[in-house]
């Protein structure tokens, strides 16, 4: 089990850093490496997103070999993640539309936002269940 | 849910952490069911009562409330 969960993690962390370097590819390629060229900007896209798809279903496998708690405790911060993720997140956008904050909303601090109160929630839950 | 866990596994001189691996969870979840904070599952539990050789009702119990 020890060992089929470190070959999962180690597969989340390849698939984690190899979708991160195709997004920075895909974001900053067009502008600093091949000056805009449509067909290469299109496949940085599709080439991230395909690490996506790969990501996504290693933290599935991941999260498949699983114990009953760590599920438990994975699953009540996921659900505690989503709800305030999208009441924050209509929020923040409510601030903007309405203009009570003079930036944009910006996806990218929902998802910090997002990233941050799983950490948080999983700390917590695990820590309930110590 | 009350258990007996702690004391079987200690008549038989296992760690959590053996329990864990034998039964096939971590060993913070054996930690959170003896401090019965946590309810196993059914398959768990089977698991458990088959390697103690007992019944789940001598391993799991309601404690009496009235």
């Amino acid at each position: 089990m020890r060992k089929e969960r470190r070959i999962n993690l180690y597969r989340l962390a390849a698939w984690t850093w190899s979708w991160v370097a195709t997004l920075a590819i895909a974001t900053f390629g067009p502008k600093y490496i091949w000056d805009d060229h449509t067909v290469l900007t299109t496949l940085a896209v599709l080439v991230n997103f395909s690490n996506g798809v790969l990501m996504i279903i290693a933290n599935r496998n991941l999260f498949n070999n699983f114990d009953e708690l760590e599920r438990k405790i994975h699953l009540e911060s996921l659900a505690m993640t989503l709800g305030l993720a999208v009441v924050a997140g209509l929020s923040y956008s409510l601030l903007d539309t309405t203009n009570l904050i003079s930036s944009d909303a910006e996806i990218s601090n929902l998802i910090l936002f997002i990233g941050v109160t799983y950490l948080i929630f999983v700390t917590i839950n695990a820590r309930r269940y110590k | 849910m009350k258990n007996r866990i702690k004391v079987l596994r200690a008549e038989r001189n296992y760690t959590q952490e053996d329990l864990a691996d034998i039964v096939g969870v971590s060993r913070q979840t054996i930690n959170a069911i003896e401090k019965e904070k946590f309810d196993p599952s059914l398959p768990l539990a089977f698991r458990i009562s088959k390697l103690f050789k007992l019944s789940i009702e001598d391993i799991f119990y309601f404690e009496d409330v009235s």
